[in-house]
């Protein structure tokens, strides 16, 4: 398990953060960006598309890029070719997010770099869709393997 | 949930107590619930839609879904340390699902001679009946993987421990044949169980399981499992089953969407949802309690079968005895490597005496028990080639490492002194036999 997954990390920004700002979120249905962003809104987190092809997604005004989102963000969630993400770093430092993750597939270690020398938590190659089911959802409920062992109410 | 525990990998023990199951929050109740009901009751409207389009994990219907048989699927998936898993409603059902939902017409399957003669049955008859062509491995020559793979071979399907000849599979050496080829490795890890052998450790990529036996222990249940790693790339080019957009699910591309939970949300919303073959919650209540005690269970099974074993190659009219621990069986090594806390407690001797000597050894026994089952904690025996193996041509069966005297055992959890003494009474009626005749 390397730094970049780690699962403490992973809880707080899930637990904690209320703004996201979904980078190259589609209006298609059938796009895991827009699974994710549902998903997201649906469980009470601000989801911000940031995507200069569409107009509106979840009946919020997509921004062309993150300089442009007039509020602060708390967890900058990457769908894009992973060649541009060192850019989307750099944005997202300018832009003071809190953290950078990266979903399954999206990797990029100059990205993960820039993002962590710019002071954010970094997240790669994990769902934010699937570690908020892990947590505090209901993965549990169709027989994936959650890791969650508790015996408290 | 409560409090955010601290972050701690448990051990195999804990895990088969604790994990898939946690107190029921609206109750309390410390044992898991069985959810007897064919339908979830759905909060609202775009509730209802969000789970059907699998955009939010939701109960819709127990022919897809149900939470006492998602407890025991996450926990047999912890166990075998895959992403995740289906249970079904026995271990054929599992294996047929897979490859009904895995393979295309046209499509080759690399499967090890040496198998259950039920998964035999089903590969030559259901497999062919989906053009699906099977190609026999001997997976005793170290070659025989790579004798008969080809480019159209979409996977290899073995067992950990070959029921009834004892051949134990060279794991590593399978995986890279199939990853060679860009196919998956199945393993069939009914015999060993995930607290003797955990194949995804070794390079397997699913696992698939007759839950029937070891897991529910008791012989009480018939049940099934497919647990996934989540490690294989479906989006290789060789599985558009699994990684185009599918059209028995409104164009959603299961790998592209699901990542590492892509097979199994195919399995489960599109294969299980179209065959039907689901776990009863009674069912997966019992698979949950057999897992609780399966370690301690497998241990005493594991040293019961060896005594059996060391016993009986030492009786007049026993030509063979095949269990892999034993020093000069010919996978001491391979059992030594994959299985080092026990190769299991299903085993398979020869009568001197034939075939029949075995129907006069099975009639003389009084506590073992005739029956066409393993896994349980009552000992049982079966004479394969007028049983399970009936139906296998000669050729068949001698491919499975079964001879007209074999007998197998499963050794249960009885005191071995009790095992041994109907044993030695069968076998000397066995022997007066072969002089009458």
């Amino acid at each position: 398990m390397n730094e970049l997954q780690d699962p403490q990390t992973i809880r707080r920004l899930i637990q904690e953060s209320r703004t996201i700002a979904v980078v190259g979120l589609s209006g298609n249905e059938l796009r895991p960006s827009n699974f994710v962003g549902y998903y997201l809104k649906r469980h009470g987190y601000r989801v911000i598309p940031v995507n200069p092809r569409e107009e509106r997604v979840f009946d919020e005004p997509s921004y062309p890029s993150l300089a442009d989102v007039p509020v602060p963000i708390d967890v900058v969630d990457v769908f894009r070719d992973p060649a541009a993400v060192p850019e989307i770093a750099r944005e997202a430092v300018a832009a003071g997010a809190g953290a950078l993750w990266l979903q399954f597939g999206v990797i990029s270690d100059e990205g993960a770099r820039i993002a962590r020398e710019g002071g954010l938590d970094v997240v790669m190659d994990r769902c934010m869709k699937v570690e908020h089911a892990r947590f505090l959802g209901r993965m549990h409920w169709l027989g994936f393997n959650t890791g969650a062992i508790s015996s408290r109410r | 949930m409560g409090a955010m525990p601290e972050e701690r990998e448990f051990g195999f023990e804990t895990r088969a107590v604790h994990a898939g199951q946690r107190p029921d929050p609206y109750t309390g109740a410390s044992a898991t619930p069985i959810y007897q009901t064919a339908g979830f009751v759905f909060e609202d409207t775009e509730s209802a839609s969000a789970y059907f389009n699998l955009q939010e994990y939701g109960n819709v219907y127990s022919r897809i879904m149900n939470p006492t048989v998602a407890a025991f699927e996450e926990r047999i998936a912890s166990l075998e340390n895959g992403a995740g898993s289906v249970a079904f409603a026995s271990g054929l059902a599992a294996q047929a699902a897979l490859f009904f939902a895995l393979l295309e017409p046209g499509d080759r399957i690399a499967v090890a001679k040496a198998l259950y003669g039920g998964s035999t049955a089903q590969l030559n008859h259901l497999a062919r009946k989906l053009r699906i062509e099977v190609d026999w491995a001997d997976i005793d020559d170290p070659d025989g993987w790579r004798r008969v793979v080809t480019p159209e071979t979409k996977a290899l399907f073995a067992e950990t421990i070959a029921n009834p000849g004892g051949n134990v599979l060279d794991l590593e050496t399978a995986a890279a044949v199939a990853h060679d080829i860009g196919s998956p490795l199945i393993v069939d890890n009914t015999f060993a169980t995930p607290y003797l052998c955990r194949p995804l450790d070794w390079g397997a990529d699913i696992v698939v399981h007759s839950a029937t036996k070891f897991i529910a222990g008791n012989g009480t249940t018939i049940a099934g499992a497919v647990v996934d790693s989540g490690q294989f790339d479906w989006s290789n080019g060789r599985f558009p089953t699994v990684a185009d957009p599918s059209a028995a699910y409104h164009g959603l591309r299961f790998h592209d969407t699901f990542g590492v939970y892509g097979l199994l949300m195919k399995l489960r919303a599109e294969t299980l949802r179209d065959l039907g073959s689901s776990l009863a919650p009674f069912s997966a209540f019992l698979l949950l309690l057999g897992l609780e005690t399966l370690p301690v269970r497998m241990d005493r099974h594991v040293a019961n079968a060896l005594a059996v074993a060391e016993w009986l190659r030492g009786q007049p009219g026993v030509a063979t005895v095949r269990h892999p621990a034993l020093p000069e069986s010919p996978y001491k090594q391979l059992a030594d490597k994959y299985l080092p806390h026990g190769a299991g407690s299903v085993f398979s001797f020869d009568l001197e005496s034939g075939r029949e000597g075995g129907r006069r050894f099975i009639e003389a026994l009084t506590l073992w028990s005739h029956i066409a089952n393993v896994g349980d904690t009552k000992s049982l025996v079966i004479h394969p080639a007028s049983t399970t193996h009936r139906q296998l041509s000669d050729e068949e069966l001698d491919a499975s490492g079964v001879a007209p005297g074999t007998v197998r055992l499963s050794v249960g959890l009885e005191d071995v002194d009790d095992l041994v003494w109907d044993l030695e009474r069968a076998l000397r009626a066995a022997s007066s036999a072969a002089v009458a005749v």
